[in-house]
């Protein structure tokens, strides 16, 4: 779409504004020549964002299906046979996660539909076992779908045990030749298993088993034990096709997907833009950066999605200015990707609450992971204290509670569940220090977070601990940041020997909190 | 409707006998009185009366003719009739045979043989009309009272429908004549519509008894006035004999009163009949109203009778007025012709008969015109008027006419399946009936209406909205046809689908004999009968036990076998075990009742005698879902069986050969029997067989590729399905595999990948294709397995050796997060077992798999 057509008056202001945000812009261009290629590109830009954003956030079928050739085809001539010669079947689609088992449903209903002997000649009924969580509700559901509360006119829907039969009854009227065949689409049916009995799904078998009405039964799920959460009868019934989907693409052809996936397709409107988003595309993809990204993203996880959403972040950097994607962007973005959320917690947090944290640590390393409670930590605490008085202010206890509360609510410190053996253990050892203990009681049970006959005041210090010896050097080297903060440099100093890499791993500064970790770029 | 009131009734002869056999003790009577206590009312039916019988489905009870009445030596009050069938009660497959529309108001001259005849005469519910036509005529046009008649065309015996005969015609007509019925009356005016006390101690009008209340018939009195006096003395005498009689017959009547619809059915039904015998609605305040003073004094001894003797000087006033006005209805009614048939009908029990004429009257306080007594007479005179006045009330007020009616003849709300609380309709009726309310006593006048034998699936009343039963929907048709298969695979993937039925059942004929000759010789005994038959999924119990029926029914409608009814139930197709007794009831009645009340019905049904009941073949499906703590479901099933007059064989199918001691309580198991026969899973060669026997004169497999497949599953399961199932996919990898257009057979390869693709584990490969970072994280979890000992690891305990493995391999390693990220991941396709992600780094994880496959898996690469 070329400036020339357009009605300026909504593009004008946008194209004004640009200049201004972007104060740094080389004053050598001459102003009219600015306008004009920012008011092109901002188009171009927006119809990229557009394509992408539907790409990447719809899972619907326009999307392309990656190395699932052969399951397409069984699972368009399964459907194909139910529709077009009445033929009964059942099917399941196992596969993980964001391995596109809806995406390739949804492709083959597509194209079913598309075909001239299939339209209308399929009723379609779409149960989620997350939305249909029992029998009755699927049960009614089903109705609904296949239409067929008008007949009983306005009655309402009697018990369950009438709504079986009835739909039963309405399944079994019908006869292969001339009935209309039926799809049942279950999604996540591994949540139908758990219904009573399985009655729902012995039923769909067994009318796929039999010569009623043609049904074909679609399982779609992630459980690779699917099959052996069937009832036995219910197995017998279901006809053992299953469609494997696993990403078993190979690294090679997980760049050729990134490539497509960020392509612009042939018929996008300005087609210098795209040749040159194409071939920075393709430049990308040679890129060493850009294929470290890609490779360590793709060794954590094959699925799809996750690279959708990498790329989502990628493409969001994308403006007037920056109108392609560079490998820094990826990078960023990867950077986002995989961020710690503990970590991200950690930095948003006071010096006191660091020192608890420290605190536990050290706890933890002596009593080698056995629960501690309140006095304990401030016990240890106070021991840092009083070493080092000259570097930190004294808290009063009440507000040494506080922050342990807060990382209490922030669930770094978690409240035990159930007095074990060993909680027991630690409870009588505080019997020698009732005051102590009871105070611990009294707080917990004030905090709501533990009840006083089940806690004993003992808990487990939710993050991470590793053996410091044999601990490796895990944590990325993190950039260090502008403002320097003393206090925070004295933890590092006092502490870092002690402190486990493990507990904060700040991989990017999001949320970045009062304290930058530099103390934790050392070791 | 198990809580509505129960009326007693009481069954005594009426007259004496007429002649009696001394050595068989038995003596035979002309006619039958039913006197309902709570009403005080008494019906009279006479040899030659339609009637209707108690059937199985309380909406329907049979259509007889009286043919006998007699008292057998063991002081039982027995009955012969001569059946009508109604279309409900033809097979399905017959019904065709027709060629015609029937109302439901038809009914067949029954000549089938099997049917017993003789019937207890306390399951006669009451009297009412069957008119012969003939074929081509139009049914009469009935617009009130139209199920208390019913008109017969043709004969049905068990194989074809017959023109009646002339002979039968002439006699039904005849029968009907006798009854002083004139069929083709058109007068508006409706004397049953008025309450014509006929009944008085001095002098009562002796009146036809079995004048019908069909608007659109004259309703005629047989006697005349001058005989009647004559008559009532006699009469009085003969109701007092009966009356002493009472409390044994009560009694029976007690033993049948817990099934209540019945018992209950039958005191509506009396009243309706004493309705029939007066030409007008006995109102029905029980004390008030009461002018019944036939009865002597001795009565009195009966408790509910008493208010008859205190109400007697007030019906003594009356007299005259009543007597008066009846003339006066008589005068309406072309009584003379009825009276000449009459006449003519001086057969031997002419002089019972008249007796039996005497209508039994509770009178009058409510005249349709509800105005005091003196007006009473005008109120006869407007009859017409009123006659009109009335059935429009009768459509505005159907509701209220019909609860009061329900005092008379509470059959009604039977068939509107309303529940309804028993105590509540006596006291509505009582208050319709009571004189306050003019306008509700006026409708009580049409009320009689309703007073149709109740017909499933009529929905009468407006308070009824509910669906009719049989709206079953349909599945819509499809809009192109079905596509035949057009290639020899198609056409083999047809055959080898489960669903198809083959000819026979290869490899089960052993199992099937001796199914069918259990199930033969029960139904030839007319016995009743279980037999527990288990085997694993796939084993083709259901299909032959099928069979067996369909060969069982084959047999029957070849007149080699009694008929027998076939109702099926699933354990698994049931909301609850509690839903079988409503499915069970359901099919063989068609009534739609609650599981407690259907429970109640079917024992009723099982443990008494009925006339016309063919033997039940049930088959329990599932039958191990049917379980319940008290076990109530199974002990119930497995009873009825054993019940003298059940006729009930139950086929039990589960797939635990040991399920009645297992699960069963002793007093099941024992009830169950010991008849039991198991199906072993199919040998291969068996599986070849059924293969092979689908697939006759279709050449689409190859010999060995059959016998692979059938080796495997039968090293595995034995589950034919399966062998079928992979056959079919066999097929398809062989359609999908052929390029060119050459014709092919399902060769040994694809059946072998079809097998792979069936029986193949998917961990493995799963496990093949996870991303590097979860294959390590496995690699991490069989070290810390190693290490520990123990099969279970906290992710803590793994990570240490994750890091570890990763700098082996030269990767960063990852932060906590991704480590969550990827064990939640391998937990939910359930590689791994692990527990509520709350715990964080201290949730256990276990393998799913062996170690041994997950080692296997990752060695490969």
């Amino acid at each position: 779409m070329r400036p020339t057509a357009r009605p300026s008056s909504a593009r004008a202001p946008a194209s004004l504004r640009e200049p201004r945000i972007q104060p740094m812009k080389p004053s050598a261009m001459n102003k009219r020549k600015l306008k004009e290629s920012s008011a092109e590109s901002a188009e171009n830009i927006s119809q990229v964002q557009k394509i992408l954003r539907e790409r990447f956030c719809h899972h619907c079928a326009a999307g392309k299906l990656f190395g699932m050739e052969q399951q397409y085809r069984h699972l368009l001539e399964l459907l194909k046979r139910t529709t077009v010669h009445g033929e009964s079947n059942s099917a399941l689609i196992i596969g993980p996660r964001g391995s596109g088992k809806t995406a390739l449903l949804n492709h083959v209903l597509k194209d079913l539909r598309e075909m001239k002997q299939v339209r209308e000649n399929l009723l379609e009924v779409h149960l989620n076992g997350l939305l249909q969580t029992n029998d009755k509700v699927a049960l009614k559901e089903i109705t609904r779908q296949l239409q067929l509360e008008n007949v009983v006119g306005d009655k309402v829907f009697g018990s369950f045990a009438e709504n079986l039969a009835f739909l039963l009854e309405a399944l079994r009227k019908g006869d292969r030749t001339s009935s209309c065949p039926i799809l049942f689409v279950l999604d996540e049916f591994d949540l139908f298993v758990h219904h009573k009995n399985q009655t729902l799904l012995y039923n769909l078998f067994d009318i796929s088993q039999s010569a009623q009405t043609p049904v074909t039964v679609i399982g779609l799920t992630c459980r690779q034990d699917i099959l052996e959460l069937l009832e036995k009868r219910v197995k017998s019934r279901f006809s053992h096709r299953q469609i494997y989907l696993t990403n078993s693409f190979d690294f090679k052809q997980y760049i050729k997907i990134f490539k497509k996936q960020l392509s612009l397709p042939d018929e996008f409107p300005d087609e210098s833009f795209a040749q040159k988003w194409n071939n920075n595309v393709q430049h990308l993809s040679e890129d060493k950066t850009v294929q470290a990204v890609l490779q360590n993203l793709f060794h954590h996880t094959k699925d799809l999605r996750s690279l959708h959403l990498l790329l989502m972040l990628a493409g969001s950097a994308v403006t007037v200015h920056h109108p392609l994607l560079t490998a820094a962007d990826l990078q960023e973005a990867s950077r986002h990707h995989s961020t710690d959320s503990k970590a991200n917690i950690v930095h948003g947090l006071s010096v006191l609450e660091i020192c608890l944290i420290i605190a536990m640590k050290h706890l933890n390393e002596v009593y080698d992971g056995e629960p501690f409670n309140f006095q304990m930590v401030y016990n240890e605490f106070q021991k840092f204290i009083q070493r080092k008085a000259h570097s930190m202010y004294n808290f009063e206890k009440p507000v040494v509670m506080k922050a342990f509360e807060h990382l209490l609510q922030l669930e770094l410190v978690q409240p035990l569940e159930r007095p074990s053996a060993a909680v027991q253990r630690e409870a009588n050892s505080q019997s020698t220090r009732p005051m102590a203990y009871m105070s611990i009681l009294r707080n917990a049970s004030l905090w709501k977070l533990m009840a006083p006959s089940s806690t004993s005041g003992a808990m487990y210090l939710r993050v991470p601990t590793c053996k410091g010896t044999k601990t490796p050097k895990v944590v990325p080297r993190v950039i260090p940041s502008t403002g320097t903060n003393p206090a925070c440099c004295h933890i590092k100093s006092l502490l870092c020997p002690r402190l486990n890499a493990t507990v904060v791993v700040p991989a990017l500064g999001i949320n970045l909190g009062s304290f930058i970790p530099q103390f934790l770029n050392s070791n | 409707m198990n809580t509505r009131q129960q009326s007693k009734l009481i069954y005594s002869w009426y007259g004496k006998p007429l002649n009696s056999d001394r050595k068989l003790r038995t003596s035979q009577y002309t006619g039958i009185l039913i006197t309902s206590e709570s009403t005080k009312t008494e019906a009279c039916i006479q040899l030659g009366d339609f009637i209707l019988v108690e059937g199985v489905n309380a909406d329907q009870p049979y259509v007889a003719q009286l043919m006998d009445l007699y008292e057998d030596g063991a002081q039982h009050k027995r009955a012969v009739v001569q059946w009508f069938c109604r279309l409900e009660e033809i097979p399905q497959n017959k019904r065709k045979l027709l060629k015609r529309e029937i109302s439901a108001q038809e009914v067949f001259f029954d000549q089938v043989l099997g049917y017993d005849t003789d019937i207890a005469a306390e399951t006669i519910i009451k009297s009412i009309m069957v008119l012969p036509l003939h074929l081509g005529e139009e049914l009469p046009i009935i617009t009130l009272n139209r199920e208390q008649t019913f008109y017969v065309r043709q004969s049905w015996d068990g194989k074809c429908f017959k023109v009646l005969s002339p002979d039968t015609f002439s006699k039904l007509k005849e029968a009907n004549k006798k009854r002083g019925v004139i069929t083709n009356s058109s007068k508006a005016f409706i004397p049953s519509d008025i309450l014509t006390p006929v009944k008085r101690e001095t002098g009562s009008v002796v009146r036809s008894a079995t004048k019908s209340k069909n608007p659109d018939m004259e309703i005629e009195s047989k006697h005349s006035t001058s005989k009647s006096s004559l008559a009532k003395e006699r009469h009085s005498q003969r109701v007092a004999n009966n009356d002493i009689k009472t409390p044994t017959a009560r009694k029976k009547l007690e033993l049948n009163s817990p099934t209540r619809s019945k018992s209950r059915l039958l005191g509506c039904e009396v009243l309706g009949l004493l309705d029939d015998d007066c030409d007008s609605i006995a109102p029905l305040e029980p004390s008030a109203t009461k002018r019944k003073v036939k009865f002597p004094s001795e009565i009195l001894g009966s408790p509910p009778k008493i208010p008859c003797s205190n109400d007697k000087s007030k019906s003594t006033i009356e007299t005259a007025e009543e007597r008066q006005r009846f003339s006066e209805t008589m005068q309406f009614s072309p009584y003379t012709k009825v009276k000449d048939f009459s006449e003519k009908d001086k057969n031997l029990h002419e002089k019972d008969d008249i007796l039996s004429l005497v209508g039994y009257q509770k009178p009058s306080s409510q005249i349709p015109v509800l105005t005091p007594r003196s007006r009473r007479t005008c109120a006869q005179k407007t009859s017409a008027l009123i006659a009109e006045q009335i059935s429009m009330l009768d459509q505005e007020d159907f509701q209220s006419g019909s609860d009061s009616s329900y005092s008379s003849n509470s059959e009604e709300e039977e068939d509107d399946d309303m529940p309804c609380t028993p105590e509540k309709k006596p006291k509505s009726s009582r208050i319709f009936s009571t004189p306050k309310s003019s306008r509700k006593s006026a409708v009580h006048t049409p009320a009689k209406t309703p007073k149709k034998t109740p017909l499933q699936g009529t929905p009468r009343t407006p308070r009824t909205p509910r669906t009719p039963r049989n709206a079953t929907p349909e599945i819509p048709r499809r809009i192109q046809a079905a596509q035949e298969p057009a290639s020899v695979l198609e056409e083999a993937r047809l055959r080898l689908h489960v669903s198809a039925i083959p000819e026979s059942l290869p490899c089960r004929e052993e199992e099937f004999q001796d199914i069918y000759n259990f199930v033969e010789s029960k139904l030839i005994d007319g016995t009743g009968g279980c037999m527990y038959i288990s085997g694993v999924p796939g084993t083709g119990k259901t299909a032959t036990v099928h069979e067996v029926i369909r060969c069982l029914q084959q047999a029957a409608e070849n007149e080699e076998l009694p008929p027998f009814q076939f109702v099926e139930i699933n354990g698994m197709k049931l909301t609850d075990p509690h839903q079988a007794y409503v499915q069970i009831l359901e099919f063989l009645t068609g009534q739609k009742v609650t599981a407690t009340h259907a429970a109640v019905l079917l024992a009723k049904l099982f443990s008494t005698p009925g006339p016309k009941r063919k033997t039940t073949v049930l088959i329990v499906d599932e039958l191990d879902l049917l379980w319940t703590r008290k076990q109530n479901v199974m002990y119930n099933l497995f009873d009825w069986p054993t019940q003298k007059h059940s006729k009930l064989i139950i086929l039990a199918i589960a797939n635990t050969m040991d399920l009645p001691e297992r699960i069963m309580m002793n007093r099941v198991a024992s009830r169950l029997g010991l008849t039991r026969m198991s199906f072993q899973p199919y040998t291969y060669k068996q599986l070849q067989q059924i293969v092979s026997s689908r697939l006759k004169g279709v050449k689409a497999f190859e010999e060995d590729a059959v016998q692979l497949v059938s080796r495997k599953v039968a090293a595995l399961s034995g589950d034919a399905r399966r062998c079928l199932d992979i056959c079919r996919r066999a097929t398809e990898i062989c359609e999908f595999a052929r390029q060119k257009r050459t014709p092919e057979i399902v060769r040994m390869a694809h059946v072998t990948e079809a097998i792979d693709e069936m029986f193949s584990s998917p961990y493995v490969n799963a496990i093949r294709n996870a991303s590097l970072h979860e294959q390590i994280f496995l690699k991490a979890i069989l070290a810390e397995f190693r290490r520990a000992g123990i099969e279970e690891a906290t992710v803590q305990q793994i990570y240490h050796h994750y890091v570890a493995l990763c700098r082996v391999e030269g990767l960063q390693s990852p932060t906590v997060s991704e480590i969550m990220a990827i064990c939640s991941r391998l937990g939910a396709c359930r590689l791994l077992l692990v527990e509520a992600s709350n715990k964080y780094l201290h949730m256990r994880v276990r393998l799913n798999l062996s170690q041994d496959d997950v080692m296997y898996a990752l060695r490969e690469e």
